[in-house]
């Protein structure tokens, strides 16, 4: 293996140098100018997203641990394009709040590694490499949803998130021990032996589903969702909406189209089951919530229903419309997070009743925020509407129409507490409706790239070509 | 390999190891009690991959490493908790699990 081959691990080459780049800023910033830490970050992270779009070759290295192929390069983009607009949104609160106790750098440097863990994970090769990469994405999330120690509800909800994601993890691994032992191998490529007639392999599929289910917070196990949404900051919540999710959903398709492809007649009941189940205590919990941050939780977890419609099928046609719909719920999400952050930030106030008669004093970040959700429900004009639409093309394109049936009476009922929130801001009138505020630069630059790929990713159509003829080879 | 036992009395040792895991995190009423059930989890992955290695595949290492990778890693999860939990217990006094319900619902 010469040198020129580890230009396959780019993208992870140029996050830990930006890791390394802020320890060194660290130490030679003065304390009275920690802010343009903030300003590093953001240039240098968009420095790499950009650098990201460069076409490279593609491969493997290690003996195999470690690979990539064109769909999973555009895959960490659509991390770094996320992440890049978290860190917009965030830079402010970061800045009123987070520099102010001098703990800034440590902020990126755990959102870094974590993504740098989502990386690993993605285009790992074995499941060894899976593992390593799993925890280093979810350990230092756990940190940071812990990290406004001041408060109690943060620290609660660190401890909620560490605990259960150390059972997934837990679940997952007794999963891989049964899959070894059934074909004697960890890396992908050989495990070849699998059956559906072996009971090993079933009780491994099982296991190995049920953890990876905790990371995308599916219904058997969402129950830390909206309670480490709410403790922990804005800005990790929406990161482990976001960019987390998207991640796990990412790897768990690869593996079932996969490597666990042979077991495809177990895995699709357990789908069928989990995405009725998924998508409807989603949408009726997420019915009662008054807190945002709570709605959000259960939205998202609606969603996560949703995209089984697509993982169902496991081919080609599935793997596309996944990561289209990702990528859009990807923007969609995070522009609502963004208002909701703002709002946050300024006042203070985190409810749905606060938000009456939002319009009438804040009609941009109102507009932005209804644009992201009609993005979330699905109405046509905007780019939620497509994914929605092909998800659900390609469940009736193998025959499962009962179960679209079933998707498209959800979006019936996610429908009505959408436009809850729309109802309160536009229509209802508040006496203490929350004042006119000016958001600061970075916050209108992410709220911006959020709503221009609201309304463009639907309706630019040779984008969803480009990843159908990416999902040629997934593996 | 140990004389005169089997891989089936090994796996059932692990099986109930992680189930009575399992049942221990759902049940304990105590934080560090759960973060004890969570290692008894892991530890029974760990006994399986050594195992499964030692007994069926016994020509390659790829099980035996696993594990290694697996004690440091719930080692640092370990660390992670804990400092989560001493953070909590500055603000509240208290590691109960009745305590720390504030958000439900």
């Amino acid at each position: 293996m010469d040198f020129n081959s580890f230009i396959l691990m780019r993208h992870e080459m140029l996050l830990l140098a930006i890791i390394l780049i802020l320890v060194v800023a660290e130490v030679f910033t003065p304390l009275h100018k920690k802010t343009s830490i903030v300003h590093l970050s953001v240039f240098l992270f968009g420095i790499h997203t950009a650098v990201g779009f460069l076409t490279i070759e593609y491969g493997s290295l290690f003996g195999g641990m470690f690979h990539t192929t064109a769909l999973i390069q555009f895959f960490k983009n659509v991390l770094n394009i996320g992440v890049l607009i978290l860190l917009l949104q965030s830079a402010d609160w970061i800045q009123e709040k987070i520099i102010q106790e001098n703990r800034g750098v440590e902020f990126f440097m755990l959102l870094f590694s974590s993504l740098l863990g989502m990386y690993f994970m993605i285009s790992s090769g074995d499941f060894l490499m899976f593992y390593l990469g799993l925890e280093l994405s979810v350990l230092p999330v756990a940190a940071l949803a812990a990290y406004e120690t001041s408060k109690r509800i943060s620290s609660e909800s660190g401890i909620k998130l560490i605990l259960s994601s150390a059972l997934a993890s837990g679940t997952i691994l007794f999963g891989i021990s049964m899959l070894y032992a059934m074909s004697g191998s960890i890396y992908f490529n050989d495990i070849t032996n699998l059956t559906a007639t072996s009971n090993l392999s079933i009780l491994g599929l099982v296991l190995f589903f049920s953890g990876l289910g905790f990371k995308i917070s599916l219904v058997p196990f969402h129950f830390w969702t909206a309670d480490v949404y709410e403790g922990a900051p804005i800005s990790i919540a929406s990161y482990l909406s976001v960019i987390s999710k998207g991640a796990a959903i990412f790897i768990m398709m690869i593996l079932l189209f996969t490597v666990l492809k042979p077991l495809m007649q177990i895995w699709e009941n357990l789908i069928y089951v989990i995405a009725v189940a998924t998508m409807f205590i989603g949408n009726l919990f997420a019915l009662r919530q008054q807190n945002m941050k709570r709605f959000l939780a259960f939205s998202s977890i609606a969603q996560a229903g949703f995209v089984l419609l697509g993982l169902i099928i496991g081919n080609r046609l599935g793997t596309a419309t996944i990561v289209y719909f990702v990528l859009i719920y990807i923007f969609s999400n995070l522009a609502a997070f963004g208002v909701v952050q703002a709002i946050s930030l300024k006042t203070g106030k985190e409810n749905i009743k606060d938000y009456e008669g939002l319009y009438r004093t804040n009609p941009n970040l109102s507009l932005v925020m209804m644009l992201a959700l009609f993005s979330l429900a699905g109405i046509p004009p905007v780019a939620g509407f497509f994914g929605k639409f092909f998800l659900f093309t390609a469940a009736a394109s193998e025959g499962y129409y009962f179960l679209v049936f079933l998707g498209v009476f959800n979006v019936t009922i996610s429908l009505y507490y959408y436009l809850l929130v729309v109802r309160a801001m536009f229509l209802r009138t508040s006496d203490n409706a929350i004042p006119y505020f000016k958001t600061k630069l970075y916050m209108r630059m992410g709220l911006l790239i959020t709503v221009v790929g609201i309304l463009i990713l639907g309706i630019y159509s040779p984008l969803y070509d480009y990843i159908y003829e990416l999902s040629k080879i997934i593996y | 390999m140990i004389e005169g036992i089997s891989i089936y009395e090994i796996l059932t040792l692990t099986t109930i190891l992680f189930f009575v895991g399992v049942y221990g995190f759902l049940t304990r009423k105590n934080l560090i009690s759960i973060l004890i059930s969570i290692e008894m989890i892991l530890n029974a992955s760990v006994v399986n991959f050594v195992v499964i290695n030692k007994y069926l595949y016994p020509d390659m290492l790829q099980g035996v490493l696993f594990s290694i990778f697996i004690i440091a890693v719930a080692a640092a999860e370990t660390a992670l908790a804990v400092a989560i939990i001493i953070n909590l217990y500055r603000q509240i006094s208290s590691v109960e699990v009745k305590d720390t319900e504030v958000m439900k619902y």
